[in-house]
């Protein structure tokens, strides 16, 4: 029964990070068109910096948002620069992501060596509280805290702000967006950036619980990929849904199923596309 | 029309320096890196079947040369003979392609991509994870290489020539492929799905179709590269090996017959001399990517030829000859 | 027997009735002409008889042979075809290539991986006949990207005629193009022999009317006004439609 728990506490707290991973992915290929395939790199390489940060005895949620903020420099000045340039050209655009992706990796391997560093959960997180008989660590609780603080925030700023009207015009149509006056350009950027930034952080939250090592990026990378292809591009609560089911299907196939728990993860998604490729909370797929 | 157009004389001379390369080459290390060239090229020339004819880029293909790799591999540790574990491996290959464009098939474009990815993961996935049958990161070892005809392919020189033979006939059925009706009609599926279902074309069909022919080179490929190291792991089918196939297709130009054989050479030779000198072989293939994607999109083989048609134009201005603009109409 | 016949054909796109009940019978060697102002729902009937939409209700019959569930890539094979209204070639081959793909449609050959496209003598006079009908052999070898409008409209039509339909169905072939290009098309059209049925729509009248010898006058998706030449343009609903009251 305990390890039942533990395996769910362990699944939530994971779909937490997942969705704080695949929010930004699936914002940017509903408005871009792209599966930004540096997501997982922006994960591992924000995991890094907060790693970093941390040595230097920085409070670990300055760390958080100090790796989220310098990503969401890098990631503005990728689309900005590099993108940019390509607008237009899906397929160009992809493989220009892969691209970087690779030069990220190895940057990372040239700066943080390839052992896995696991900083340690900071102090006042750690512990567990106890419910009845039960007990939950903090840290685990603490993930899904804010991965719920940041849905709602992305929630309410998709549906209540100008912004965010003019986020979903542009995942509508982008071209009809331009017409009438919204500049979606600045809003690739804008978007980009903060997908970056939100995958920094979960980079972060996630390093005394993962570690950091390096083929992180192409771990989370996939997971990102399947929440998107569940839940549906450019929808937040399919980006949702998706990931705690990923996080409850990753741990329990661990459990359950070791040797094949990687493909059991990726079988609801096959099994969406054969049904419903649009996935479940999304309209057509390009 | 002569018997010898400059065609036909490039042809020739291009195969006796293939033929002849062991000789005039001599050290074995370069040897073995001609073979590399070789079935590399091969995979992308199988690649290139549904990126450049098809318009269908797969990030997913590494997996399916893995599959015939560890399908012979794990045969021939059991036991069986190298006829029946090739043999096998590419029918696995062949099926598992089949599924493989089931599923991809359900997007076009971007989403095509994002299926082709996922299931070269799932691939990896199960080799690495699923220790019991594939033996993990640990990978698999192959004892020899076959005799056919009972020739040893053990020499780096009778190695080459059987990755030749290999490489030989794949070049002549792309060529006679891509000329053919239904090299056409994959054509005409990539500019115009739509006009072409309307013409009467069954669409689907004629892409599934090109993925399982691109999945048999693949598989072809997969078992020359075992027979070549003589060993596998999941290393085979990491998205890195899917891209660096797909680097190929795209430096070397793809819809061409001799891009991907450039692209292969290109990237196989940097690959070689760069982890002579430095580790650092996924930064600088990252960075051929980067530079290749953002200014020279129509790859290699047709940019030079545009750089070369420029400079010849150029050349032959300066000299007072004025060439002719566009070719004459019949 | 009718050559196409219509029956009851409804689709809906969300809330919008896009035809609603419309019936047509078109008889064999017939010229049909269907017009309408814009948003008529002209196309979206093509569609549904070529089989790229799907109907909500009603049926297609070709030769009293039902075809509403047959596949869309079913029906040239069955001898429909089409052109298109918004160009859909294949702007990368030559004009000759371009008729080649549709005649290659229709034959077995077109699954054949091992035999050079180019010597497929049969095939190519074919092509070559089919271009000369619309007097564009003299340019066969022209790549695509090198034709004026006026030509690619013409080209569109050799295509559709290389698959020899017996009911061909015509989107505006007339639009966008300039009086000289309209006489070069209207000629081809003209040639078409008798054993081949012509369905057109048309959204300016004056350009195809001494063509047609039958009109239907398509309104919001529904058939509003039916006969022949004189009937239809006398009709009072018809200038309303045209004039607007």
């Amino acid at each position: 029964m305990n390890l039942w728990l533990t395996l769910a506490v362990n699944s939530i707290s994971l779909g937490g990070l997942l969705f704080l991973l695949s929010a930004g992915f699936s914002l940017i290929f509903g408005l871009m068109r792209i599966p930004n395939l540096l997501h997982g790199s922006f994960f591992m390489l924000g995991a890094y910096l907060g790693v970093s940060a941390l040595n230097w005895h920085i409070n670990f949620w300055v760390a958080a948002l100090l790796s989220a903020l310098a990503m969401t420099l890098i990631g503005g000045l990728i689309e900005r620069f590099l993108l940019r340039r390509l607008a237009g050209q899906e397929l160009a655009q992809v493989l220009l992501t892969l691209g970087l992706s690779f030069i990220v990796a190895d940057v990372c391997l040239m700066i943080w060596t390839g052992d896995p560093w696991q900083p340690a959960t900071p102090e006042h997180l750690r512990g567990a509280v106890q419910v009845g008989t039960l007990f939950f660590p903090i840290y685990r609780l603490v993930i899904l805290a804010v991965a719920i603080v940041i849905a709602i925030g992305l929630w309410l700023m998709i549906d209540w702000t100008r912004l965010g009207a003019m986020i979903r015009a542009g995942v509508d149509d982008a071209p009809i967006a331009r017409v009438v006056g919204i500049k979606v350009s600045q809003l690739f950027t804008l978007i980009f950036s903060l997908g970056a930034a939100l995958a920094a952080f979960a980079g972060v939250m996630g390093a005394p619980y993962l570690s950091v090592y390096p083929g992180l990026d192409f771990e989370m990378l996939p997971l990102a990929l399947i929440v998107v292809i569940l839940g549906g591009t450019g929808s937040l609560l399919g980006a949702l849904v998706g990931s705690f089911l990923i996080g409850f299907l990753y741990n329990f196939g661990q459990a359950m199923f070791p040797d094949l728990a990687y493909v059991i993860l990726f079988l609801p998604m096959l099994l969406v596309l054969v049904l419903r490729p649009q996935g479940l909370f999304g309209r057509a797929m390009p | 029309m002569s018997f010898l157009t400059p065609q036909r004389a490039a042809i020739a001379a291009a195969l006796l320096l293939l033929v002849t390369l062991p000789i005039w080459v001599g050290n074995p290390y370069y040897i073995n890196v001609a073979s590399q060239i070789l079935f590399f090229a091969v995979f992308a020339l199988g690649l290139n079947v549904i990126v450049g004819y098809g318009g269908l880029v797969s990030l997913g293909h590494a997996g399916l040369a893995a599959i015939a790799g560890y399908t012979a591999a794990l045969m021939l540790a059991a036991g069986h003979g190298h006829f029946i574990s090739d043999f096998a491996a590419i029918l696995v290959t062949l099926a598992a392609s089949a599924v493989f464009a089931v599923l991809s098939l359900r997007g076009t474009g971007i989403g095509f991509l994002m299926i082709t990815l996922a299931i070269g993961q799932i691939i990896w996935g199960i080799l690495y994870r699923w220790s019991s049958l594939t033996n993990g990161d640990n990978g698999v070892n192959v004892s020899g290489r076959p005799a056919p005809f009972g020739i040893s392919l053990a020499s780096a020189d009778s190695f080459y020539y059987a990755t030749l033979l290999v490489f030989l006939a794949a070049v002549a059925t792309m060529a006679v492929f891509f000329r053919s009706p239904f090299g056409a009609s994959l054509r005409g599926t990539r500019d115009q799905a739509r006009r072409m279902t309307a013409l009467g074309y069954n669409v689907w069909l004629i892409r599934f179709l090109a993925i399982l022919i691109s999945g048999f080179w693949s598989g072809v490929a997969g078992l020359l590269f075992i027979y070549y190291n003589q060993f596998i792991s999941p290393q085979v089918a990491t998205l890195t090996a899917s891209a660096e196939v797909l680097l190929m297709v795209i430096s070397g130009g793809t819809a061409t017959l001799l891009g991907p054989i450039a692209g292969a050479a290109i990237v196989v030779i940097m690959k070689n001399v760069v982890s002579a000198y430095i580790v650092r072989w996924n930064l600088v293939l990252g960075v051929i990517f980067v530079l290749i994607i953002t200014f020279m999109p129509e790859g290699l083989v047709p940019g030079s030829v545009r750089l070369w048609r420029t400079a010849w134009r150029k050349l032959s201005r300066r000299d007072g000859v004025i060439p002719a603009k566009t070719e004459p109409t019949p | 027997m009718s050559a196409l016949t219509v029956t009851g054909l409804c689709k809906a796109f969300g809330g919008l009735q896009v035809t609603s009940n419309v019936n047509l019978n078109v008889e064999p060697g017939e010229r049909r002409l269907i017009i309408g102002p814009n948003g008529a729902g002209k196309t979206t009937l093509f569609n549904l008889i070529t089989g790229e939409i799907t109907p909500d209700s009603g049926s297609v019959h070709l030769f009293g042979h039902d075809i509403t569930k047959t596949p869309s890539r079913r029906r040239p094979h069955l001898g429909m075809a089409r052109t298109y209204q918004i160009i859909t070639l294949f702007s990368l081959d030559t004009i000759l290539r371009n008729v080649t793909l549709a005649l290659l449609g229709l034959s077995p050959l077109r699954w054949n991986p091992l035999i050079d496209l180019d010597q497929q003598h049969d095939l190519v006079e074919h092509a070559h006949a089919a271009l000369v009908r619309v007097g564009l052999d003299h340019i066969a070898a022209r790549p695509l990207a090198q034709t004026s409008y006026g030509e690619r409209r013409r080209v569109e039509i050799a295509m559709a005629l290389a698959q020899n339909p017996k009911v061909l169905l015509l989107d505006e072939p007339f639009a966008g193009l300039s009086i000289d290009e309209r006489r070069d098309v209207q000629k081809c059209l003209l040639a078409i022999p008798r054993d081949v049925t012509i369905v057109m729509i048309e959204h300016n009248m004056d350009v195809a009317l001494e063509f047609a010898e039958h009109i239907t006058l398509l309104h919001f998706g529904e058939v509003i006004v039916e006969g022949n030449r004189a009937e239809v343009v006398d009709n009072p609903r018809t200038r309303e439609v045209y004039l607007g009251h």
